[in-house]
């Protein structure tokens, strides 16, 4: 089994890091794993396989939005900007430019991020078990 | 500009920045309480309330043929800790100071982070059950003598299990208590903190503020911590020589399973 998750080495990484490098590495299985079934469905004759695959499929589905609600919970900067693309009707590059501009802008102090809007942005701190 | 007025304050971005760091350095090591219960937030500093769910019932009604029940929230309280940092010392990091005195903000965060603890675990008189208060389990002693640690803790995991609370546990240690463990080799050899360890299944934690020690199943959805505006240096005032400024925090707590924890006395 690798551990190629990491680009650094590990255990220069503190745990939350690792955890955080975890997840990004399922979510990245979890939508390679839907493309595959979309291809698979895509192909596949038989109604009894496509049925089962498209059950697999769902399941991908839930796990890659696990991970994603995980990931948005643990990253401040990236949930304000997600908050301002996903579900949104219209155009979506506009919408991530837009959430990027507004995620970022100052807000407060100078230099304060508005997703921060001043805090220090501590949140949760499990899996920093120290 | 929101509440915390800081860009009214007579501090640099670079001078911010230090002061935010510096706050984030200590806060981290001693929120215990964030370590080992549900984090819910943050809301912001609008967020007023948490839904429990539930109602109570309401004397009389506006007319004849019509009942009602008015919802019951948990309000959030607010949380502060005043500080003063010399003028003279934001200059001297501007400079490029790494040793500016922060005496007054390192001692800020470390009594913030207390508070939360405390309210968390023994609760705060009126505002907040803790976890401790709430807990059914009564009755288990840590002591003084950190070889004798080992028995109690196990004791607390075994009444979770009967409770039916499944793990894995963690373990919220005291200040003394948690230097104690962390010296301690039992009997001279295997380490009191590996030990315990193997049985609660999961992390100890240094818990300042806490009396004791308290095992908490971590499964998830037994306790919460709401945060409405989660911790932030805000500015007060100033004058020539002084920067008044504080840490600031709001938040609520809900025991949603009181027995998937044992407090240790």
């Amino acid at each position: 089994m690798g551990f190629d998750q990491y680009h650094e080495p590990p255990e220069e990484l503190p745990p939350a890091t690792r955890t955080f490098a975890r997840l990004c590495a399922s979510l990245t299985e979890e939508a390679e794993a839907i493309g595959w079934y979309e291809q698979r469905i895509a192909v596949e004759t038989d109604p009894e396989a496509l049925a089962v695959m498209r059950d697999a499929q769902g399941e991908e589905f839930k796990h890659f939005s696990m991970d994603l609600e995980f990931l948005l919970r643990r990253s401040p900067a990236w949930r304000e900007i997600a908050r301002g693309i996903l579900f949104q009707l219209g155009d979506i590059v506009e919408h991530g430019e837009e959430a990027e501009a507004e995620t970022f802008e100052g807000d407060g102090a100078d230099g304060d991020p508005a997703y921060l809007g001043g805090s220090l942005g501590i949140g949760s701190l499990r899996g920093a078990l120290r | 500009m929101n509440h915390l007025l800081r860009s009214l304050a007579p501090i640099s971005d670079a001078g911010w920045k230090e002061l935010d760091d510096e706050a984030r350095e200590r806060l981290a090591p001693a929120l215990a309480a964030r370590k080992l219960v549900d984090f819910s937030g943050p809301h912001g500093w609008e967020y007023s309330a948490t839904n429990l769910g539930r109602v109570a019932p309401v004397k009389a009604a506006p007319c004849e043929g019509v009942v009602g029940v008015q919802r019951r929230v948990l309000p959030l309280v607010e949380a502060r800790a005043n500080f003063e940092l010399s003028l003279s010392e934001l200059r001297d990091i501007d400079r490029g100071a790494d040793d500016a005195d922060l005496e007054p903000l390192d001692k800020a965060a470390h009594q913030i982070a207390v508070a939360e603890n405390k309210a968390v675990f023994h609760g705060w008189k009126g505002v907040i059950e803790g976890i401790a208060d709430a807990s059914p389990h009564k009755g288990l002693t840590l002591g003084n003598k950190p070889d004798a640690y080992r028995r109690p803790v196990a004791a607390a995991v075994e009444r979770l299990l009967q409770s039916g609370i499944s793990g894995p546990y963690g373990l919220a240690l005291g200040g003394e208590e948690y230097q104690r463990v962390v010296e301690g080799a039992e009997h001279g050899g295997y380490p009191l903190l590996e030990h315990l360890r193997k049985i609660i299944d999961g992390p100890i934690v240094w818990a300042p503020g806490v009396g004791g020690a308290v095992v908490v199943s971590l499964r998830g959805g037994d306790f919460v911590f709401e945060s409405g505006q989660d911790l932030s240096i805000g500015y007060e005032s100033h004058d020539g020589e002084t920067v008044r400024l504080y840490l600031e925090e709001s938040f609520s707590f809900h025991v949603a399973t009181p027995e998937a924890a044992v407090a240790l006395a």
